[in-house]
């Protein structure tokens, strides 16, 4: 088929807590939310009102600027409250469940009767579109736009991320229905891009690419710029494997299904597990009693690109996996556990750390503390060290710093998002938030010049 | 340390934001940061961060720097005693501690003097802008005395300190802003400023120019000539060897049974205090290189442009300077110092990759080029990396050309 691409540059960070293979189930009950803070840019239009009354599948809001784009309660019961914060910005939707799951049901025909736009009609309805991403700019697919190729990776590679040929491992059937409803939806090609050896391998109706190497290999970012990189004025769209196998399963039932199997990992876990539940429980139902010591960090997706939740908070929308890992906020005496110490307990992809000497089996417990304070850039080849791309991060970085729109566009601001920086703001020396100013410099771009 | 930790716990409300010494904040976090890493936690993007910062990185540097100390204390305490002796020719391994004490003494008030006006302006700035000390000066602190003659005065050595800061940093805004080296600046300005004082044949051996004054007995024929100041000599009509004239025909071979290819190598001769013992940096370098702080490419294609113009002159030959075996060059002067300590300045270098081994290779042929070729200036390093740092931005200018140019041309065959 195609050639394995191997990806040298990168890192593999050795965390503690990756998640056995057993499957728990978390019930549906109480309050579970859906958070438009979960979607960049998105301003929501309300279509329920507190006290409704709404099934699975049913519409909450839809997005004021495009208003085709819908978004669906992953729950039957009632709305309990729309929950505001700063300059009434909606924060929340949350919705009492009433654990009988009732869902809405689509009328759907056989897949091969629908055409493109039909497709993109029903998953707009359905909810679906909320998943699909588009670059440049890193946020919901325009629906309008003409995309030249949409892109699944098929396995995860950041630190303790989920295992897909294992989540996915009874859904093949809906991944092929799924894959094949892309395939009329797109003009351009379906890319799945899949480790040597993969299960996935055996899909139809995609283009098959093999990827091998450190991550960010599974980064579907990555494997477009691999693929096939995005130019001005081109867009490609994305989406999570998970999805496409709900989508499959939507097509097969009529009904939309709202579970996903995340796993909880991290080191302060002490079962971890995956875990099957319902978008956007609770954080404190989904950890259940399996946490040790008090002062941590519960992060809705993996330790590079998460966001930080407390337990009373609902799992975002895009997450795959739940890391727990301990909060830093304590003072470390520069000697021993401080920045000229010993440095074993530290995971460094520097040789000023002995992470290098250490054997490749060993996992390390890492906290929030960052080590060190933010300074200028100072040190340079660092970031190109892990960044497998033909694009010049601290120049690009520096670009969107500067705001200078037209350095951005030169340099590739086109066809990253800012996880592809995740990386490069781990290992950075100076601790700058690079994935924020990357964000920052696509905002700008999105006002600018789009 | 549990005592000290509480200790800051208690003194942190008085210099927060509206405590009684407010104004002081950058000062005590400066020396909180010192002993603590600090309890900051990541707010947004990634959760967890690479255990390096610039402090063990610039502590890293420094480190880098002991063995050209040691051996620069030593061999500064060795020369002063020649100096005593009138006996340039006195034997280098003898009464070994009593040379290093001599040249502690020398070097120390060298050092804090370079430090204490260093540290000081980096305060008031740091003080003004509301932010505690950045860890450049750390280095920089180190490198100034360590490019300084061995006679310097003390007050010369604060004057290009403050000047370096200021004017070299802090009006850029501070490190990591700055577009030429600190440490060369100190070193360029003394050499214009004040040209009897950083070069000549007087200066290199701490107490030379004061005995010569006031008490020259026992120095008749003395000369405290560096091996480049002699090389110097062989452009003008009269070429000296440590003070003595040699015809043109025998010039390098009495040069090289002067200064012997392994005196030159340990540092056994006079130089500035730092530089001389190609030994010693490359020790440096091990550790640099070890730690991926300095950059293999800049140090390796620097002493390969030096070499190449090294043989470049020698095939143009016709004089006793430009017949000397081009190695030669690598090992004298502070050409590995530079090479190493000087042109690996991430901030001031090249940032790509390419363009590294570009701003490396023509450091190593200018500094060559002009240490032979112009007469004026007898060492040609320190000038090719402060002109290199300004052409650093250029090179790298069109390496990210190149980038955006495969991208233009992806665009326009797609």
């Amino acid at each position: 088929m195609s050639n394995t691409i191997s990806i040298r540059k990168g890192l593999d960070i050795r965390l503690v807590g990756e998640a056995t293979k057993e499957i728990r189930e978390v019930s549906v009950t109480g309050i579970v939310a859906v958070s438009p803070l979960d979607f960049h840019g998105l301003i929501p239009k309300m279509v329920v009102k507190e006290g409704d009354t709404v099934s699975v599948g049913d519409i909450l809001f839809f997005d004021k600027k495009k208003e085709s784009i819908k978004f669906v309660s992953p729950v039957s019961g009632t709305v309990q409250q729309i929950v505001r914060g700063e300059k009434r910005r909606i924060t929340n939707i949350l919705i009492a469940t009433d654990s009988k799951q009732t869902a809405k049901k689509f009328d759907l025909k056989k897949i091969s009767e629908y055409s493109s736009e039909e497709i993109k009609n029903l998953l707009l309805e359905a909810g679906f579109w909320s998943s699909m991403k588009q670059r440049p700019l890193d946020i919901i697919a325009d629906p309008d736009n003409e995309a030249k190729g949409l892109f699944v990776s098929s396995f995860d590679s950041a630190p303790l991320a989920p295992d897909y040929d294992f989540v996915l491992n009874e859904d093949m059937e809906s991944l092929q229905v799924g894959f094949e409803a892309l395939n009329i939806l797109m003009d351009g090609k379906v890319h799945l891009s899949s480790k040597p050896n993969s299960v996935f391998s055996k899909l139809n109706a995609v283009t098959h690419h093999t990827f091998e190497g450190v991550h960010p290999v599974g980064n579907v970012g990555t494997q477009i710029h691999h693929i096939d990189p995005v130019n001005k004025g081109e867009f490609v769209w994305t989406l999570n494997i998970q999805e496409v196998a709900a989508i499959g399963k939507f097509l097969n039932t009529g009904t939309v299904d709202p579970t996903r199997k995340i796993a909880l990992t991290g080191s302060e876990v002490h079962t971890t597990t995956y875990l099957k539940i319902v978008k956007g429980t609770t954080i404190s139902s989904l950890v259940d009693n399996t946490i040790e010591g008090e002062n941590v960090r519960y992060i809705s997706g993996n330790v590079l690109t998460g966001d930080k939740k407390e337990l009373t908070d609902y799992i975002g929308h895009y997450a795959n996996q739940i890391t727990v890992i301990p909060e830093g906020d304590e003072y470390k005496f520069f000697l021993t556990t401080g920045w000229l110490g010993h440095g074993f307990d530290k995971f460094s992809n520097s040789r000023l750390f002995p992470t290098f000497l250490l054997p490749k089996s060993k996992k390390f417990r890492l906290d929030t503390n960052t080590n060190g304070e933010e300074r200028a850039f100072v040190v340079t080849g660092e970031l190109e060290r892990v960044f497998p791309f033909d694009i010049l991060p601290v120049q690009l970085t520096k670009a969107a710093i500067t705001e200078d729109i037209d350095s951005m566009e030169n340099l590739g601001i086109y066809e990253v998002a800012p996880e592809d920086f995740a990386l490069c703001e781990y290992v950075c020396t100076t601790k700058i938030n690079i994935q924020d100013k990357i964000r920052q410099g696509l905002d700008l771009i999105a006002s600018e010049c789009m | 340390m549990k005592f000290l930790e509480k200790y800051l716990h208690k003194m942190e409300p008085h210099f927060i934001k509206g405590g009684k010494y407010e104004k002081w904040n950058p000062l005590f976090e400066t020396l909180a940061t010192f002993a603590f890493t600090p309890k900051i936690v990541t707010t947004k993007g990634t959760h967890i961060r690479d255990g390096v910062d610039l402090k063990r990185t610039m502590m890293t540097v420094v480190l880098a720097l002991i063995p050209c100390l040691i051996f620069g204390i030593y061999n500064t305490g060795h020369w002063e005693m020649a100096v005593q002796e009138g006996n340039r020719n006195l034997p280098y391994f003898t009464e070994m501690m009593a040379k290093f004490l001599t040249g502690l003494t020398i070097v120390l008030p060298v050092i804090v003097v370079s430090y204490g006006v260093g540290l000081t302006i980096e305060f008031m700035f740091g003080m003004i802008r509301g932010h505690s000390l950045h860890e450049g000066f750390l280095v920089s602190g180190m490198l100034i005395p360590l490019t300084m003659p061995a006679d310097v005065p003390l007050w010369m050595v604060g004057l290009a300190t403050a000047f370096a800061v200021i004017i070299g940093k802090e009006i850029f805004g501070g490190t990591g802003m700055n577009v030429v080296n600190i440490a060369l600046t100190a070193r360029a300005f003394l050499f214009f400023a004040y040209p009897t004082s950083m070069s000549g044949d007087k200066v290199w051996m701490s107490g030379l120019g004061d005995k010569m004054a006031t008490n020259p007995e026992g120095l008749d024929g003395f000369s405290g000539a560096t091996a480049l100041g002699d090389l110097a000599s062989f452009m003008s009509d009269k070429a000296t060897v440590a003070g003595e004239v040699v015809q043109s025909n025998e010039a390098v071979q009495n040069f090289s049974s002067e200064y012997t290819a392994w005196e030159s190598f340990a540092g056994m001769i006079p130089g500035s205090i730092g530089e001389t013992s190609t030994m010693a940096c490359l020790l440096g370098a091990l550790i640099l290189v070890i730690t991926g702080v300095g950059s293999l490419r800049i140090i390796l294609s620097f002493f390969a442009g030096g070499f190449i113009m090294g043989l470049l002159l020698n095939a143009l030959g016709g004089n006793p300077y430009l017949d000397l075996p081009a190695y030669y060059h690598l090992i004298i002067g502070g050409f590995a110092f530079g090479a190493i300590f000087m042109a690996t300045d991430p901030v001031t270098a090249s940032q790509t990759a390419l363009g590294k081994i570009i701003y490396g290779f023509l450091g190593g042929f200018l500094a060559i080029m002009i240490r032979v070729l112009n007469p004026a200036y007898p060492e040609g390093v320190f000038l090719a990396i402060l002109f290199m740092n300004i052409m650093a931005p250029i090179i790298d200018h069109y390496i990210v050309q190149a980038n955006i140019n495969r991208r233009l041309k992806r665009l326009k065959t797609a």
